[in-house]
């Protein structure tokens, strides 16, 4: 093997280092906590159409919210200071999530670009915002300061759910809402509006929806999802943000990450249940696999690049299955399958 | 402080370090124009350009300092990056938009993966391309201090524009581009190979956004270092918007883009009283405005992002 290691150890640390112990299985349900709540907003935003590839900067503004927030109010309860941070570190991450279906909307500016573009402008503003007005006043004092807020207080610390192990309440957080967008999407007129803008926005014009509204609604939406995630990643984990200067120091890519796990689980937030944990697995296990078989946890980036890939382009062979099912109950030219923000299939 | 920005020699600076940032750009944008033109919307040039960047500095540093060899193992790794881009988009016929960020992922994570492995962590700088001195030309007062004392891939990049433009414009091999990024069915029922052509695009592509990244690992900063690129690959492909899908537009784009980032370093080394971050922010704000204006423009590929599948 490439990498000079028994395949068969490797299998073994990653599955020791994921689900192993209590510790490690917990490790792996605190990491797929973030992908669930990306990819929740994921299932979300390419229902409507809309591809959003700016859950890492969208986790960063939620988190930076949410903590300033939570920094303004020291003094405060548990239950105001919890549940305060974490809508505003919602609404930090759908304000994020609305400028990219704003400039879509109103400008038709290419979605893909400019979520991706506010990552890095979001990356930029938390290393000012650390370095300098939010920075821990312990640190500002000090030459070589490390960029990072002060800890926020206790009562801001999500419930620890399984002692000793980090497991915190942002598991349950974040189940609880995938079943609630599930509920969204397929049980609510707004739900069923969303996604009839994905399947066709000009039907849906005609249908006499604002589509407009809705391509800025579900950005906004799959934002707020991952502002969620990010301000649950400080107060469950590290309660505080700290930077190396880029994004990935803090979400672990859990912006991205989300989107391979939301399209694992078929773009159903039931499924991206299992397939978050999957994932979470494989983080976890992958720390594991470094420390004793010394392959660079940079595996799992290469990995989870080549699911993506594999997993939007086997898509075109349910697609054909489907579109044969169809030609055999009736002999009808087959009505176009799906269509996202991509005009799937030409009509024939 | 603020006026120094108006002595010549330092406009002269930014000016002759934003035409070699403007490296970079080019050949990725190129590369993207191409893939466009054909239809096809690859995001995952910020991938490949790792990819890039990592093969040329292996195989410059393993070949004892052999730049010729270092670029030539890259241009191999671009047609292997852009087949596999090219394998997914066009025969699998992936959503593009979320496929170019598997390949970005991809080239990411192994591009610091066989660098660790590689290297094991240490960085050990290699000579790079050094600048050229065009004979009568550098010594040109100001232009040639700007624009005749660069290193080689500089001077390729800036010959590509118009050879791009050609290619685009005037052969047999532009107008089937061209036909298929428009109409592929047309260029279907012409007897145009739709599938041969867009994976020859792509695979030019990925070539060219592997010399890319090679520009910046064995001419720029003589290192590699994990995601090296930061975020250059993903603004090229907003680039071939900005120049709506021209070579020479997207070289005016890529020249105002780099112009800003040599402005902005300048800023930063000189400790002016802007935040260093804000300074590193402005050239993803210039791309947003410039999706924009770019944006008022119709003349995108009409068939830019769409699956083609033969009408059966």
């Amino acid at each position: 093997m490439l990498l000079d290691v028994n395949p068969i150890d490797a299998y073994k640390a990653l599955y020791e280092g994921a689900f192993g112990t209590k510790n490690a299985f917990a490790e792996t349900l605190v990491k797929a906590t973030p992908l669930l709540l990306v990819g929740i907003g994921i299932c979300i935003s390419f229902r409507a159409g809309v591809i959003n590839i700016g859950g890492e900067g969208q986790m960063v503004i939620g988190a930076l919210m949410g903590t300033a927030l939570a920094l303004q109010i020291p003094d405060a309860p548990a239950e105001v200071i919890i549940p305060l941070s974490l809508v505003v570190g919602f609404i930090g991450g759908a304000v994020w999530g609305a400028l990219a279906g704003a400039l879509k909307a109103y400008f038709n500016v290419n979605e893909i670009l400019s979520t991706v573009m506010l990552n890095q402008i979001a990356i930029y503003t938390m290393n000012y915002l650390l370095n300098n007005t939010l920075i821990d006043p312990a640190q500002a004092q000090l030459a070589s300061r490390i960029p990072q807020t002060a800890r926020l207080s206790r009562a801001a610390d999500l419930p620890r759910l399984w002692m000793p192990t980090r497991l915190h309440l942002g598991v349950v957080i974040a189940v609880v809402l995938a079943i609630l967008v599930y509920i969204l999407l397929w049980r609510t007129t707004l739900g069923y509006r969303i996604r009839a803008v994905g399947k066709s926005p000009r039907a849906s014009r005609y249908a006499g929806i604002n589509v407009k509204r809705y391509v800025v609604l579900s950005l906004l939406l799959s934002g707020g999802f991952a502002g969620l995630a990010g301000i649950t990643q400080v107060l469950g984990v590290s309660h505080r943000m700290i930077t190396d200067g880029s994004a990935s120091g803090f979400t672990g890519s859990a912006g991205f990450n989300g989107i391979v796990a939301a399209l694992f689980g078929k773009l159903h937030p039931i499924g991206a249940i299992p397939a978050s944990i999957l994932f979470g697995a494989l983080l976890v296990g992958a720390n594991q696999l470094q420390r004793t078989t010394q392959v660079p946890s940079a595996f799992v980036t290469t990995l989870n690049g080549i699911v993506l890939l594999f997993v939007v382009g086997s898509e075109i062979w349910t697609r054909r299955r489907a579109r044969r099912r169809v030609a055999v109950v009736s002999s009808e030219p087959t009505p176009p399958a799906r269509q996202t923000a991509v005009e799937a299939e030409p009509a024939k | 402080m603020i006026g120094d920005l108006f002595t010549a020699s330092v406009l002269i600076g930014i000016a002759g370090s934003g035409i070699r940032l403007a490296t970079p750009y080019l050949y990725a944008a190129l590369g993207e124009t191409f893939g466009q033109r054909s239809g096809v919307f690859n995001l995952g040039v910020e991938g490949v350009m790792l990819m890039g960047a990592f093969s040329a500095y292996w195989a410059t540093y393993e070949s004892g300092n052999n730049l010729l060899i270092g670029i030539l193992v890259a241009l191999f790794v671009g047609v292997l990056m852009g087949l596999l881009t090219a394998f997914i988009n066009v025969t699998l016929k992936a959503e593009q938009g979320i496929s170019g960020i598997g390949i970005f992922m991809f080239g990411l994570g192994l591009s610091e993966l066989l660098y660790q492995i590689a290297f094991k962590g240490e960085r050990i700088p290699i000579k790079a391309f050094s600048r050229i001195n065009i004979p009568l030309l550098s010594d040109i007062p100001v232009v040639g201090e700007i624009f005749f004392r660069q290193n080689l891939l500089v001077y390729v990049a800036f010959a590509l524009v118009p050879v791009a433009w050609f290619v685009i414009n005037r052969t047999t091999f532009g107008l089937k581009i061209r036909a298929v990024g428009q109409n592929p069915e047309a260029a279907d029922a012409m007897g145009i190979n739709v599938t041969r052509i867009r994976y020859a695009t792509v695979t030019l592509g990925g070539m060219l956004a592997a010399v890319a990244g090679a520009s910046l690992s064995i001419a720029q900063l003589n290192v590699f270092q994990q995601n090296m690129t930061a975020g250059q690959g993903f603004i090229a492909v907003a680039l071939v918007y900005f120049g709506s899908w021209r070579p020479f537009g997207v070289m005016a784009g890529a020249l105002l883009f780099s112009t800003v980032n040599a402005l902005q370093l300048w800023v930063r080394t000189r400790g002016i009283d802007i935040p260093a971050e804000y300074a590193s922010m402005a050239p993803y704000l210039l791309t947003i405005l410039a999706l924009v204006f770019a944006s008022r423009r119709v003349d995108q590929p009409a068939a830019l992002g769409k699956v083609f599948e033969r009408g059966g």
